[in-house]
């Protein structure tokens, strides 16, 4: 089977909260329909990789980086790319749910594709169905669809939170410790999730727990003080990796 | 302990309901229908009403709000969303002096920019006095509310594409609304019952009058002429009167409690 194409990449990318350096030149590829695992203690950096990459660093203050970003070989940071019509292509789910509290649910997974507003009521539906249905949220929420999204649980607000991300159909999601304040059967579902989205999307999953990480994603890097460690199949990052450093906190020596 | 803060409220609370208490006993003596629905009349006559201050201080304290409301929303939102720009601190640090203006210093202020150019006392002039005592109050209001919304939902919103704009006006805006509306209410409140503002701007009158170019009635203004005025007949048409403004004003925050409800409330 030939290798999936190259989805995603960053060439020597480098990213500062003004003379801070948080992320230090990483190059790095992610294929078409994988689960990309990025691990590290807190602080290492990989949180702010993340969110270079569909342009929310940014809006941080005093965010700005040097290096590229390629999706489907295009430099996200070109002087043509609006960082709005980007977000669209490059979802992101956090790591606290945040539905919109004064939206009903259905609005809520609606929520992106209304900013051009060109979908008619018909197909509205149909996509809203679809993206809770991927979600594995419709069962729960098909008879009440126009209530309130924060009358529902922690896990529930999540996979609301992934419908709504799914919904537009980007091609890559960025997902940022999305089970760190959900409880195991929370965390098993959206696990189980991130494996069926894989089949249609590309994912970038940041994460603490490291058996997370083994459990769902083809490949693993490791992230230490704003430097990529290592980057590899998960099953040889945890195995058997090349660096000293990587294996000390897989098995837990530090971090 | 407990004990102490029992009497702290009941001695907050005492003030207000002997006012209410008051003005009941004073005034529902004198309030009838017609009360409402007449004219005043000359002294001596009996039967008039204040029809004309209850049109005016809707009309007044409307244009008001239409000036004031979205002027301090407005800024409350850019002083909240952009809290470091220059344009965000002056506004802030003004808006708080102002907060601290007596309210006749603004209506003085409104005589000589308005009244004193038209050469006439007209209930805009009025309105506009009002407007510039709201705005500092909705915007602070506006502010601190807006402070409130987590940042993680602003991010969410960009996060799907959203423009800053929209983010702010959709989601966080949105967000926050019923705690502005409660805000806005207050300053409503606050403004309905102001008199000083109103003496040489919209003056006043004893007539019905529709034309916000001219002087027109206010309830605040005909509390006043009565309870200076020499007759026993006028002192209770005052307290009548301040009574109907308190009610004025519940009924404006009932309402307006009432559109904003919670959407969800109902069927969640």
């Amino acid at each position: 089977m030939p290798e999936p194409a190259l989805r995603l990449a960053t060439e020597r990318l480098t990213a500062m909260y003004g003379k801070l350096t948080a992320v230090k030149d990483v190059t790095l590829a992610f294929r078409a329909n994988t689960v990309n695992a990025l691990i590290g203690p807190s602080g290492c950096g990989k949180s702010t990789y993340l969110r270079t990459l569909n342009r929310m660093h940014e809006l941080s203050e005093g965010g700005w980086i040097t290096g590229r970003v390629l999706l489907d070989g295009e430099d996200v940071y070109g002087s043509r790319v609006s960082p709005m019509q980007l977000r669209r292509r490059i979802g992101m789910v956090f790591q606290k749910p945040t539905p919109f509290p004064t939206m009903s649910i259905y609005d809520n997974v609606a929520a992106g594709l209304r900013i051009d507003g060109r979908l008619r009521r018909g197909e509205l539906d149909a996509v809203v169905e679809r993206s809770l249905r991927q979600a594995a949220l419709w069962d729960e929420v098909k008879d009440r669809l126009k209530t309130s999204a924060i009358a529902l649980s922690g896990g529930q607000q999540q996979r609301l939170c992934i419908a709504r991300t799914v919904a537009p159909r980007p091609e890559v999601i960025l997902l940022d410790e999305p089970t760190a304040s959900l409880d195991p059967a929370g965390t098993q579902r959206i696990e189980e999730l991130v494996f069926e989205l894989k089949r249609e999307f590309t994912l970038v999953i940041v994460t603490h727990n490291m058996q997370q990480a083994a459990r769902v994603s083809d490949t693993t890097t490791f992230f230490y003080l704003g430097t990529m460690v290592e980057s590899g199949p998960t099953r040889q990052i945890f195995t058997a990796p090349a660096e000293e450093r990587t294996e000390a906190y897989i098995t837990g020596r530090f971090g | 302990m407990v004990g102490l803060m029992i009497g702290a409220v009941i001695l907050a609370v005492l003030p207000l309901l002997f006012i209410l208490l008051n003005l009941v006993l004073k005034g529902a003596g004198s309030l009838s229908l017609a009360f409402f629905t007449r004219m005043p009349v000359p002294a001596g006559e009996t039967g008039g009403g204040v029809a004309h201050a209850i049109v005016g201080t809707l009309i007044i304290v409307g244009m008001a709000s239409l000036f004031g409301l979205p002027l301090g929303i407005g800024a409350g939102v850019f002083c909240a969303e952009y809290p470091g720009a220059r344009l965000a601190k002056l506004t802030r640090f003004v808006s708080d002096v102002m907060n601290g203006t007596p309210s006749i210093v603004v209506g003085v202020f409104a005589w000589a920019l308005i009244v004193a150019r038209t050469k006439q006392f007209s209930a805009l002039a009025g309105s506009c006095a009002l407007a510039m005592l709201m705005v500092p109050m909705v915007m602070r209001t506006t502010e601190e509310l807006i402070k409130l919304v987590p940042n993680s939902l602003r991010e969410a919103a960009l996060a799907l594409g959203y423009s800053r704009w929209r983010t702010s006006v959709t989601i966080v805006l949105r967000t926050a609304l019923p705690g502005i509306v409660t805000g806005s209410l207050l300053a409503v409140a606050r403004i309905a019952g102001e008199t000083a503002p109103l003496l040489f701007t919209a003056l006043g009158s004893q007539f019905m009058s529709l034309k916000i170019t001219e002087p027109m009635a206010a309830l605040p203004l005909t509390v006043f002429n009565y309870a200076i005025g020499p007759y026993e007949e006028w002192h209770r048409y005052a307290w009548a009167t301040a009574l109907v403004l308190i009610m004025v004003v519940l009924v404006l925050s009932l309402a307006a409690r009432l559109a904003t409800r919670q959407r969800f409330s109902g069927n969640a």
